[in-house]
């Protein structure tokens, strides 16, 4: 069985030549990049070299990175270090309903400890509006956190037009307030630069972009407050102690290079794909809904959500036909949960329950999609079949 | 080598339920060998504080459940029915305390969870049979050799001291048709040993838990958290309606319980009685413990036509818990309350000691489980 993979928002493959760079950081040249000779030299200069390529990816300075463990540390390091460094500033932060956990828990964590957050809710095709962050900022906002395109419906978010309404509350009450996105989705994917969003911070992920899994840095705007949360070395300029990741940041560095050449034309065939899968299925299978935003989404994202029957019984079925898609954010034991964020964007329990995401990827082909779409009506059509809550299914 | 089996199995598709347990792990080690496709599914049943509320990472029994299956090479997932484990099991298990019962929630996991949810699961993904490690034997047999109709009998285990029909009397024809019992015919030592020949991640695991949901076994907590009405002090009355003593919350003693009762006038005393109604127990000596009679509603016939037995008396030897012995008895059936709901009326040739309202009665003909119900109050 020729198998299909389309959950490519959960993680990539890791590119050959992101291996072949690795590859001599293992045993041949592995000095500790702290140390003063030549095994560290060599090791310290590969860091810094990977630094600027990831730098470069997003339009900021090679000291504004700081490399990670991945998205979630990343993000972490942003809503933490940020709120635990200015709360004599204020105890207030804002971020949307519709977040990945990394952000979320976050927040709930911080609310044990001592600060309030404003989860705004979004529009029925996922987007946070600038106005209602404007409305939200109180005199004791010190940060605000929004994603840049959500994982699971893969709607991509008006960051320089939030950054813009923040500014100019910034500004108006003479107070920084701070602005992170979570765009562990969209780098190496769109263009995705630091200046031209607005942010102080962002966090990215190397898995997700053709990348080694446990790496990932957060980019910190110059000048901003941020305390460290990994103590005992003076590692990523006193922010992150800990020997870095040398392989994986080398692995991170190449991805990002090659993310970099290649976006613009991964852009164009991928887009096409990604409209053909979404007319083929809305045409081929009735009662069946885009989820989140016709333009304003991830040009590999796709998310359907199929009446009358469980997105998790397709997944399986699916599975079993060796086509791997996902029904939200993936979890370590594969266990189903009901996703926040389609109950974000006003979906019945039921459309909710019945979701399921396609996220393509550099090798995906057209060959595939047909397939998929094949398969996909086969599936339903059985599952419906048994629906309950099909008109003569039993 | 290939077996006589796999030529037959090859293609029918099992589902296996798995626990993360030794049993369930052998059992699916068993079918596997015996040549059928199988798949591998962990039930998320409840959000035990053991694990963050979220319940979707780190869950051990699943982590198992995943190691046997990635060893034996077949697919495996975490299925979340967590809604209906609430739903059909802890709501009524909560419900029945409240009421001054003793209710036995795995009857209802595997009525409604194992025998329904997962079985209409299995036919969305194309399985034939659901597969568990029950100690537990399906018998199959044509009762028409013209029309080939079949028909299935459930039976004890070989196990004696393992067998778990008891909490699957509520199976019917259609649920018997669909499962697949492997252990049926082992003791739990060949079970282990099986285990440890197959270098099973599991083989040297530990007898799960009493009740799953509850942390530690500690129904205390669990009811203070999630009945607190059951668990209000109240009165501790003798027979005669006198007060003396107070107990901590009825939820916490069942019919016969001697334990926390104390001793009154010398003779060790014993719950007679829980009366739902006054918050009260009633305790009595050991003889007040027996009787000879009960009434079982939501009474189920596993085999054969309900309607013919009614009006007739059957010898059968009856089960009142769990780990009580099999007691001869006679057992009429008759129409209850609904339509289409039956009772069990059921007299012992001896008086038996505790018999508790919410426990199941199962009756048995020699090793076959002929079907139960929940037993009522006098």
């Amino acid at each position: 069985m020729k198998k299909i993979y389309l959950d490519y928002a959960a993680t990539t493959p890791v590119e050959p030549k992101v291996v072949e760079a690795m590859r001599p950081y293992h045993s041949e040249k592995f000095g500790n990049p702290s140390s003063i000779h030549s095994y560290g030299q060599e090791t310290r200069a590969a860091i810094e070299q990977a630094r600027e390529k990831v730098a470069r990816l997003i339009g900021a300075k090679p000291d504004e990175i700081v490399f990670t463990s991945g998205g979630t540390e990343a993000d972490n390091m942003a809503l933490e270090g940020v709120a635990f460094a200015n709360e004599t500033m204020g105890n207030h932060i804002i971020t949307s309903s519709i977040e990945h956990p990394a952000v979320l828990e976050c927040c709930r964590f911080l609310e044990t400890r001592g600060f309030s957050v404003t989860y705004l809710p979004v529009d029925e095709f996922g987007v946070v509006s600038p106005e209602s962050v404007r409305a939200a900022i109180t005199e004791k906002t010190i940060l605000v956190s929004i994603m840049h395109a959500n994982n699971e419906i893969g709607t991509i978010q008006p960051i320089a037009e939030i950054a813009k309404e923040i500014g100019v509350r910034s500004s108006e009450s003479g107070r920084k307030i701070y602005f992170h996105t979570d765009a562990v989705q969209t780098v190496g994917h769109i263009p995705a630069n630091v200046d031209e969003l607005g942010v102080d911070l962002l966090a990215v992920s190397a898995h997700k972009l053709y990348g080694p899994k446990g790496t990932g840095f957060l980019y910190v705007r110059k000048g901003t407050k941020l305390v460290s949360l990994i103590h005992g070395g003076s590692q990523e300029h006193n922010r992150r102690g800990s020997t870095e990741n040398l392989t994986g940041i080398v692995g991170f560095g190449a991805a990002a290079e090659i993310a970099a050449r290649e976006m613009g034309s991964e852009i164009k065939k991928m887009t096409p794909l990604r409209d053909k899968l979404i007319k083929d299925v809305l045409a081929k299978i009735p009662d069946t809904q885009l989820n989140g935003h016709p333009t304003l989404r991830l040009p590999n994202n796709v998310n359907f959500s199929i009446n009358f029957i469980e997105g998790e019984s397709i997944l399986l079925n699916l599975d079993l036909e060796g086509i791997a898609a996902s029904t939200g954010s993936a979890c370590s034991s594969g266990t189903f949960e009901p996703s926040h964020v389609l109950k974000a964007i006003g979906l019945s329990y039921q459309l909710a329950h019945g979701s399921i995401r396609f996220s393509l990827g550099k090798h995906t082909t057209e060959a595939e999609i047909d397939q998929v779409v094949e398969v996909l009506d086969k599936v339903v059509k059985k599952l419906r079949a048994m629906s309950p809550l099909v008109k003569g299914g039993k | 080598m290939m077996n006589h089996y796999m030529t037959r199995f090859m293609d029918i598709k099992v589902l296996v339920a798995m626990s993360g347990g030794v049993d369930s792990s052998v059992a699916a080690a068993l079918l596997k060998e015996q040549g059928y496709d199988l798949i591998g599914v962990t039930m998320s049943l409840s959000c035990s504080s053991k694990s963050s509320d979220r319940g979707c990472c780190s869950f051990d029994a699943a982590k198992d459940a995943k190691k046997v299956a990635e060893l034996l090479g077949f697919p495996h997932y975490t299925l979340n029915f967590k809604d209906d484990f609430q739903h059909y099991v802890i709501d009524n298990f909560i419900e029945e305390y409240i009421n001054g019962r003793t209710p036995n929630p795995c009857v209802r996991c595997n009525q409604f969870m194992k025998f329904d949810l997962l079985m209409r699961k299995a036919r969305e993904l194309g399985a034939e049979f659901v597969a568990t490690g029950h100690y537990a034997r399906i018998g199959k047999y044509e009762t028409n050799l013209k029309s080939q109709a079949l028909n299935y009998k459930l039976f004890k285990g070989v196990d004696d001291r393992k067998d778990q029909s008891y909490a699957l009397y509520t199976m019917n024809q259609e649920s018997l048709a669909h499962t697949l019992f492997p252990l049926g015919e082992m003791t739990k030592d060949e079970v282990r040993e099986k285990a440890k020949e197959l270098k099973l991640p599991v083989a040297e695991k530990a007898e799960s838990q009493e009740l799953c949901f509850v942390e530690g076994d500690d129904y205390g907590k669990f009811l203070k958290e999630f009945c607190p009405e059951a668990v209000k002090p109240g009165p501790i009355l003798d027979k005669d309606g006198n007060i003396i003593g107070l107990h901590g919350g009825i939820a916490f003693y069942t019919i016969g319980q001697r334990k926390g009762i104390g001793a009154h006038r010398g003779n060790p005393k014993y719950v007679v009685e829980i009366d739902r109604g006054k918050n009260a127990i009633v305790i009595g000596d050991q003889d007040d413990t027996l009787g000879k009679e009960l009434v079982a509603e939501q009474f189920n016939l596993i085999a054969g036509s309900v309607d013919r037995l009614i009006g007739r008396e059957l010898e059968v030897t009856a089960k009142i818990r769990y780990n009580s012995p099999a007691a001869e008895a006679v057992l009429k059936v008759e129409h209850g309350t609904q339509n289409t709901e039956h009772r069990a009326r059921v007299i012992f040739k001896k008086p038996q000691r505790a018999i508790t309202p919410g426990q199941s009665v199962v009756f048995y003909r020699g090793e076959e489980a002929l079907g139960g119900g929940v037993i009522q109050r006098e």
